[in-house]
């Protein structure tokens, strides 16, 4: 679009032809307040409260509805539309009930601020305000009628942006309400609710307090809190929320998640687990001391002195005597960049053995290596919301990568992109699709081999597909210009490889399961591979550490040697494979376990040793999500008593007389310092490093700075030596590929992904330890029960 | 049947076959039914807009937009398809003039939607009429029907092969709301009744999307008859610049209430007076609600003004939709201001911030204005609400409640001071019943 020139307030501007005035005089750092109007939703023109003046035009103009033409001369501020904006704030106030002092969105509301601004403060309405009683329409969603101002942002978040269209509008006038999908009529109890995803995005766009967050409701005040923006711990879409964490007598409590300040690449979104299941941080099962198995085959909580002697003097024994073949080392998809770096480091060179692994979620090894050779073929998660053309081919991110889902959607409504969609089932986002074709039951390989010319598979790639619709679609993708392809954990190996392969010119993304799955494939958490996908041998990391050259034993093999008494100990970080895969607890019973978690998962029940960990809300360093793109973790809250994996690793080295420098090479002194600071831990350290540097001070300080290893991941690990490490500590988003060649050649590499097969409300091990997820687990359980009962 | 009235200055162009049993499609035709859409067949679209434009027909629903230039707007070319769309959802208070249109001649709106539809090249046109006229759907539908048995509407209308016309309709279901265009659309197409965010216009962007030309019943009534006797001898009839005639509903303490057909421009007092026989029981006249109740009132000296959108605006009101209610010197102004309240609070869709609420706090403050609680400041805030609200709300309807309540409290505040100092209501208004079934008795079929 060309520019159009025009004036606000006398300032001249330039913008886009069809830009909307709001927009940008936004742009232009004029505000325009405005109660209904949202970016990206549907124009309402309801509240008024963006009138302007606009010259030649006989009354004043709503801002949200005009776009901005050549010549155009708008005043935006006078006493005219002052007193415009006043009187519909009197209007607005006669109603509401005033609760200020006990709301929820007191210190950060809309109304708030603009009565402030406008000075509504005088009343003179004698009469009863209208009132409606509070409704609960689910564990995490809450309506406070009287406070409500009718803007619809809700009720067009929930139709427009999830495609849930859980909440409406009832009666008319003043009677007007929003009202949620499941009237009391139709529910057992007689209270409406709502039947939806649970998202609370309807929550965040409230600009006043009429819907109220369950799990935070009446706890504490905005301005109670510090605010972190940091990344989520479930999902591989990489979203940011920012957590609300309030001190406590015993350090500190997240009260609550948000995305009010779009800090983050899902800008506006935020989905029920990255909003409210930060629960699982604060539960009091979390464990807080060390636990050491005493010979009367009982866990007893012991000092960390004591826990890390004996685990490490335990391990070093081990190593000695039964050779570092017999040990294993099991990492997690949850831990950050540089824990999960210096965990495989740990293994090979302070074990001295390729036994490492971790539970795998997507085939990145596939994705990196077929696509060796070529460049910028590797998506991110910031293309999903631009890309033109888009193939999703199995997955389902409505339920596994909620924010995947959320730029599907806003970009096939306001970028009008086609999405084109073969899946075994009839996922939720057929509803946006341009075409979607259902594959037969296990036929993703037929499917894939009919999209590479193979007419012939065409009838067992699908049963319920017509001859055109196949022939349609697959032209329609196979020709695609600027072709975006994202791929569900179900094609793995050959298929994906031969997906790849038949779409030269497309870009690609697997969707994994966990906030760093694709973190602990890229920093090798993998028994045959280095880190960033390099052969075991005849790299220049291999040279550098002395890596063992002999592949280790994978996930399931390290168990069948724990069974076969091979496995002399195991080492497991961050995971519960005992749970995931099914172990049988006996396996275990002659292998020296160590532990670290947040709670007494299944494995760590069967631990020797449990060292109370720090989740990834309680520390800092880097996550790489499902399409790599690479973020700052930031330390939100801290748990007395646990410590970060980072800090753990270390020190168990440091315990089997490793000499700790050569494992995280934190500064140029020659002493450790084993000090506690916490700020040196947390990262902080590393924000004033490009100061200490400049002034010829030694920016590393401490060998538990995650940061300290950050260094190294860039020299030695190809792909992430492209990371720039202002953006990272700015906050910003980096795509990191991996290199594209000198990749590992494995033949007949076993398929060990196996998907985690989360839902919208479930997130692996730490499911049990969210009440909330519980909770609304059994809101959704009673659902589909009342919806069977409909159907009787 | 609702009794017919007739005057001497009447001059019958629209209202010529009421009373003659026009809603039979026989005798419509009788009465050069149907040859003005077969003139406009063979003349071609740019002949019928140019006689609109040249009859200074201006939109009878209320707000006077020249239906000429309406019709020229709609693009040549589009690809969805387009439509008219006849607003018969007649709910202003004091206004009954679509009623009788409807109830006698309802093959003349008929006729007038194919000669929009010709005009603007739609093959579609819809009647909506407003939910409480349900009783009046059996006869445009039978009149409908029997356009159909014709051969008048359909495919090949006429006998001319590829010149398709249909029309459907429908009815409301109860909202005032939807009298407003884009409303109406809304609730055409099944959706909640609330107003469009304009541009686009509906010429444009209207009913599911295609160019649609939406027209009061009365405006596309009136379109046979300008085809027929020509645009500009139409505008003669009228004043400058407000072609043609009008159906006046003239209501509330006259001798002789009814529909009358005036020329534009006609003397208000005389419409009264004259027209209507005066004030009824030989009473003083107090104040004249204009063109239906969201017109600013007159007081009776102000009433010698000629009935056109030009000159009710030069003396501060609104021609409106032609329902000159009549209020005699027993009325309390009070009292009909809460009663103009409560209707647009109840009507208020609830889109909109100034409109919901502002009606509502009208209304609760003028109730208890009413019952005796009110004071001063009262009549101020009031005033203040009202003006607050006038020009600033997303439809007209903030408008429509707005200014007659200004009026009210500008022209008539003595009557509210008098009102805190104890006076009250002497002449209670009479009660509203609504129109049922029974208005139907004694009418064709």
């Amino acid at each position: 679009m060309p520019d159009v020139s025009f004036t606000v307030d006398g300032k001249k501007l330039t913008a886009p032809a069809g830009t909307l005035l709001i927009d940008a005089c936004k742009s232009a750092g004029i505000e325009i307040p405005a109660f209904c109007y949202y970016p990206g939703l549907s124009l309402q023109a309801a509240c008024r409260m963006c009138v302007v003046r606009i010259e030649k035009m006989p009354k004043l103009q709503t801002a949200c509805t005009t776009p901005v033409a050549e010549g155009m001369v708008v005043v935006s501020e006078s006493p005219e539309i002052a007193q415009a904006r006043k009187s519909t704030l009197q209007l607005l106030l006669g109603n509401h009930p005033l609760d200020c002092p006990v709301c929820d969105a007191g210190g950060q509301c809309e109304l708030q601020d603009m009565t402030f601004k406008y000075g509504a403060a005088d009343s003179f309405y004698a009469e009863p305000k209208n009132h409606r009683e509070e409704q609960q329409w689910s564990p995490v969603v809450f309506f406070d009628r009287p406070r409500c101002i009718l803007c619809y942002r809700c009720v067009r978040m929930c139709g427009e942006g999830m495609d849930v269209f859980a909440l409406g509008i009832q009666n008319r006038g003043s009677s007007s309400v929003i009202a949620p999908n499941v009237p009391a009529e139709l529910s057992p109890e007689h209270l409406p609710h709502v039947d939806c995803e649970q998202c609370g995005m309807c929550i965040d766009v409230c600009p006043v307090g009429a819907l109220t967050s369950g799990t935070y409701r009446y706890k504490t005040r905005p301005w109670e809190m510090n605010h972190v923006s940091t990344i989520c711990t479930h999902c591989g879409d990489g979203c940011k929320t920012t957590l609300g964490v309030r001190s406590t007598s015993e350090g500190s409590e997240i009260m609550r998640g948000d995305n009010r300040d779009k800090s983050g690449m899902n800008g506006d979104f935020l989905c029920n687990k990255g909003r409210y299941a930060f629960d699982f941080a604060n539960q009091p099962e979390r464990l807080t001391k060390p636990l050491v198995r005493q010979p009367d085959g009982k866990l007893k909580p012991v000092s960390w002195e004591e826990a890390l002697t004996f685990a490490g003097n335990k391990l070093r024994e081990l190593r000695d005597t039964r050779g570092a073949a017999s040990i294993g080392v099991i990492g997690s998809n949850r831990t950050t960049n540089e824990e999960n770096y210096l965990l495989q480091k740990f293994a090979r060179t302070v074990l001295g053995t390729n036994n490492i692994d971790h539970h795998r979620t997507a085939d990145y090894v596939t994705l990196a290596v077929a696509l060796q050779g070529s460049a910028n073929r590797l998506a991110s998660q910031r293309d999903v919301l631009t890309a033109q053309n888009i193939l999703l081919i199995g997955g389902d991110p409505t339920n596994q990568a909620p924010l995947t889902a959320w730029n599907l959607r806003t970009n096939v409504r306001l970028n009008k992109a086609k999405l084109f969609i073969a899946n075994t089932d009839e996922i939720k986002l057929r509803r946006q699709a341009k075409a979607f074709i259902q594959v037969a039951p296990f036929a993703y390989n037929s499917f894939v081999d009919y999209l590479a010319g193979d007419d012939a598979s065409a009838n067992s790639a699908s049963v319920s597909a017509q001859a055109d619709q196949l022939s349609d679609f697959r032209a329609a993708v196979v020709e695609a210009e600027s072709l975006l392809v994202l791929v569900g954990n179900e094609l793995r190996d050959g298929e994906l490889t031969r997906l790849i392969n038949t779409l030269p010119n497309a870009k690609f993304a697997c969707i994994a399961d966990y906030a760093n799955s694709r973190g602990a494939s890229d920093m090798g958490l993998l028994p045959d591979m280095l880190p960033g996908y390099q052969p075991l041998s005849g790299s220049a990391l291999a040279e550098e550490f002395h890596t063992p050259a002999q592949p280790g034993l994978d996930m399931l093999a390290m168990f069948d040697a724990a069974n076969s008494g091979a496995l002399s100990a195991l080492y497991v970080v961050g995971s519960n494979p005992v749970a995931h895969y099914s172990v049988d607890p006996s396996a275990l019973q002659n292998t020296f376990l160590i532990v670290q978690d947040m709670f007494l998962t299944e494995t760590a029940a069967l631990a020797d040793v449990v060292l109370p960990a720090a989740n990834l809300y309680e520390k800092s360093g880097s996550v790489t999500n499902s399409y790599g793109d690479l973020q700052l973790v930031s330390k939100a809250a801290d748990k007395p008593g646990t410590r970060s994996d980072f800090e753990l690793i270390v020190r168990l080295a440091d315990k089997m007389g490793h000499p700790v420098k050569s494992l995280v090479p934190f500064g140029k002194g020659l002493r450790a310092d084993m000090g506690q600071s916490r700020g040196a831990q947390s990262g902080e350290a590393d924000r004033h490093a490009v100061w200490l540097t400049a002034n010829n001070l030694e920016p590393k300080v401490s060998p538990f700075d995650s940061f300290a290893i950050l260094d190294e991941i860039q020299r030695v690990v190809p792909g992430y030596d492209k990371l720039r490490r202002l953006q990272l500590l700015s906050g910003n988003d980096q795509h990191i590929a991996p290199a594209s060649s000198g990749l590992v050649q494995i033949e007949n590499r076993k398929n060990l992904v196996l998907p985690s097969s989360d839902t919208l409300f479930t997130s692996g091990s730490l499911t049990k330890y969210s009440p909330m997820l519980l909770d609304i687990q059994k809101h959704q359980q009673r659902e589909v029960a009342d919806h069977f009962a409909e159907a009787d | 049947m609702p009794r017919l009235v007739s005057h001497p200055d009447e001059v019958k162009v629209l209202s010529r076959r009421f009373g003659q049993g026009a809603a039979e499609i026989d005798k419509y035709i009788e009465l050069d039914g149907y040859k003005a859409v077969q003139k406009a067949i063979e003349s071609g679209p740019e002949w019928v807009i140019n006689e609109m434009k040249a009859s200074g027909l201006r939109g009878r629903g209320g707000a006077g937009f020249p239906t000429g230039m309406k019709w020229s707007f709609v693009p040549k070319q589009s690809e969805k398809p387009k439509y008219v769309l006849v607003n018969g959802d007649e709910s202003e208070p004091g206004t009954c003039k679509d009623h009788i249109i409807f109830l006698h001649d309802p093959h003349a709106v008929i006729e007038g939607t194919m000669i929009a539809g010709l005009a603007i090249g739609a093959k579609m046109g819809f009647i909506y009429l407003r939910g409480e006229y349900r009783y009046l759907l059996k006869i445009v539908e039978k009149a409908v029907a029997d356009a159909y048995a014709k051969g008048i509407l359909g495919k090949n209308i006429f006998g001319k092969e590829g010149l398709d016309f249909d029309i459907v309709t429908q009815t409301g279901a109860g909202a005032y709301e939807v009298g407003e265009e884009s409303a109406l659309m809304e609730s055409l197409e099944g959706k909640r009744g609330v107003p469009r965010i304009k541009p686009p216009f509906p010429a444009v962007v209207g009913l599911y999307g295609g160019p649609t030309v939406i027209n009061n019943a009365e405006t596309i009534a009136s379109a046979p008859h300008i085809l027929l006797m020509g645009g500009e001898a139409y505008a003669k009839l009228g004043s400058e610049r407000n072609g043609g005639t009008r159906l006046f509903g003239i209501s509330g303490h006259v001798e002789r209430p009814g529909v009358y057909e005036l020329p534009m421009g006609y003397s208000l007092r005389k419409a009264i007076f004259e027209v209507a026989g005066g004030i009824k029981d030989g009473k003083k006249l107090k104040a004249v609600v204009p063109g239906g109740s969201s017109c600013p009132v007159l007081k009776a000296d102000e009433i010698d003004v000629g009935l056109d959108f030009d000159q009710m605006a030069k003396a501060g009101t609104m021609l409106g939709s032609g329902g000159i209610v009549v209020l005699d010197e027993s009325v309390s102004i009070v009292e009909f201001a809460l009663r103009t309240i409560n209707f647009y609070q109840h009507e208020s869709c609830g889109w909109c911030i100034p409109c919901r609420e502002g009606t509502d706090w009208l209304k609760k403050t003028m109730t208890r204005f009413h019952a005796g609680g009110g004071s001063k400041k009262d009549i101020d805030n009031m005033q203040y609400l009202a003006e607050n609200m006038l020009g600033r709300t997303f439809c007209p309807l903030g408008d429509a409640a707005a200014m007659p309540m200004i009026g009210f409290y500008k022209k008539f505040r003595s009557e509210f001071e008098d009102y805190v100092a104890g006076a009250r209501v002497e002449n209670p208004l009479i009660e509203i019943k609504p129109i049922g079934e029974p208005a139907l008795i004694g009418a064709a079929h």
